[in-house]
């Protein structure tokens, strides 16, 4: 068994067919969705995890691919910009895996570890000076 | 015993020695006092945090024909102009005209009069609208211009209320997450949000104002200031430790600096979800080591300033005076706090890091002569308390 997170962008005519609902019923797949979101001009986005052996999962993105969708391997998605991080540690006490962490206690700088961030987005709505931001 | 002018004259010859509040610690655990007391001159003191008592006043010059000024904005957000000809002053919190505020609760607050000092000090340009009723010497009634800051005459941030001396640690008893300007609270005590330097912050390493005064040469975001008046709610009859470290607010300062000499980087615009708009302002201020009780007082360490743990869901609003714990900075920096056997992660408001690098830069200019100290001309008030309003 393998996990992926994948970026899948839907053309403007396919965000109304039910696909995750098939990669789970007819590929085996377990999926984990981060973000959803339907642009103005009906484009769709969708941010997730998906887990299951070689295999199904490639025969999973052929069956996507069918529908034009175009597949990318991301991160989570939140930028931290330490240009405009102030490390003043607000995020800290909203950031439920500690992706967002001190680790040295006597400079006090805020860190980003990008693989524990599961984009709750916690950080996004809390930081005073919108140093996180999310790419979703 | 060393006096103002002795220390002034070794900062100019390049020869005073100076460390962070935080250096002055270790130096003294090491050498001990008596060494610290002949050797050390200078202890730099600092914070960086959203200090909403900010403003500035701003002089535009003249067009032709002239204008007078009644009322104007800037990017939108409207600047005090009841003062003489194309003068302002544009306060930090102040939002933009029409801005939706928290109609649709809680709202975004993303601009307002912070953000437009920022951008005047990061050299960015803002539009002026100004209007006027007309006289025969300025008969103009109306104008938009764009402008920067070194277009105007005069930029002065004159701030009455910064560098609260000691703050509440913030959490909510309740079962609604709350929306603060100490960030946002999450319902049942699961977090607390602190705001101070602690050990490194101006007044807790000057609990009694003996070095900090009226004329006080302050750090002020870069730019070469000073402090013109105790700071509004200034407090100073308030609990304090043995150590005479308040365990509260306690005491403020008024600050004022001129803008066109700031740095980008310590003048930083927050938005509070559900609150409103701030400003985030670097503070340093160098305290003279002059005798044995500043120096004790300097060496102020975290785990002895206590702060109170107060419920903003019910107590703050409702003035009751009711703390739920006392902790001490220490604590509030490991990442947790302990309250009646509950852990709770906490987060911060005032930036430690930030205040170290100020207390770096400001020991720098000291170290090679390019800032003076200045003996405070009155000393702030020692015995004082705040008022309730008589309504």
């Amino acid at each position: 068994m393998i996990t992926k997170k994948l970026l899948l962008h839907f053309p403007t005519c396919e965000t109304e067919k039910p696909i995750v609902y098939q990669l789970v019923k007819d590929y085996g797949l377990m999926i984990n969705i981060f973000a959803a979101k339907v642009t103005q001009d009906q484009e769709g986005f969708l941010v997730l995890d998906i887990t299951g052996t070689e295999e199904d999962m490639d025969r999973g993105m052929d069956y996507v691919r069918g529908f034009g969708v175009t597949i990318r391997e991301v991160d989570s998605g939140i930028v931290h910009d330490l240009e405009l991080c102030t490390h003043c540690g607000n995020c800290l006490s909203h950031c439920p895996t500690k992706a967002l962490h001190i680790a040295d206690r006597r400079s006090m700088k805020v860190e980003f570890d990008k693989t524990l961030c599961i984009a709750c987005m916690a950080c996004v709505a809390n930081c005073p000076y919108s140093a996180c931001t999310a790419l979703f | 015993m060393k006096t103002y002018q002795e220390i002034n004259d070794k900062i100019s010859s390049g020869k005073a020695v100076v460390l962070t509040a935080e250096e002055i610690i270790d130096f003294v655990d090491r050498h001990g006092e008596d060494k610290a007391l002949s050797q050390v001159d200078v202890v730099t003191t600092a914070t960086f945090g959203p200090m909403c008592s900010s403003g500035c006043f701003l002089n535009f010059g003249q067009c032709t024909p002239k204008i007078r000024i009644t009322d104007c904005s800037l990017d939108g957000v409207r600047a005090y102009s009841g003062l003489a000809a194309v003068d302002a002053y544009l306060g930090a919190t102040e939002l933009r005209i029409n801005a939706p505020a928290n109609l649709n609760f809680p709202g975004e607050f993303s601009f307002g009069g912070a953000h437009v000092i920022e951008k005047l000090v990061a050299g960015q340009s803002v539009e002026l609208i100004a209007c006027s009723y007309g006289t025969q010497e300025y008969p103009r009634r109306e104008l938009r211009a764009d402008i920067r800051l070194q277009d105007l005459n005069q930029a002065i941030m004159v701030n009455p209320r910064n560098c609260y001396q000691n703050y509440n640690v913030a959490v909510n008893c309740s079962d609604k997450r709350l929306y603060t300007y100490m960030g946002q609270l999450k319902p049942n005590m699961q977090n607390a949000s602190y705001c101070s330097a602690g050990q490194l912050s101006p007044l807790l390493n000057d609990p009694w104002y003996e070095c900090i005064g009226i004329g006080t040469a302050v750090w002020l975001a870069g730019a070469h200031g000073h402090v013109h008046a105790e700071g509004t709610q200034h407090c100073p009859s308030c609990q304090r430790a043995e150590n005479g470290v308040p365990s509260e607010g306690a005491g403020t300062l008024g600050l004022t600096a001129d803008m066109k000499q700031m740095s980008p980087r310590f003048v930083r615009a927050c938005s509070f979800k559900g609150y409103g708009v701030s400003l985030a302002l670097g503070v340093g201020i160098p305290i003279p080591i002059l005798n044995a009780g500043i120096l004790r007082r300097v060496c102020v360490r975290d785990r002895d300033i206590q702060a109170p743990i107060v419920d903003y869901s019910y107590d703050y609003p409702m003035k009751t005076g009711k703390v739920l714990g006392m902790v001490n900075y220490e604590e509030l920096k490991s990442g947790s706090i302990t309250l009646n056997g509950k852990k709770i992660p906490t987060g911060s408001l005032s930036s430690y890091s930030m205040a170290l690098e100020i207390a770096e830069l400001l020991k720098e200019e000291l170290g090679a002569g390019k800032f003076l100290l200045s003996e405070p001309l009155r000393r702030l008030p020692q015995q004082q308390s705040v008022k309730n309003m008589p309504i």
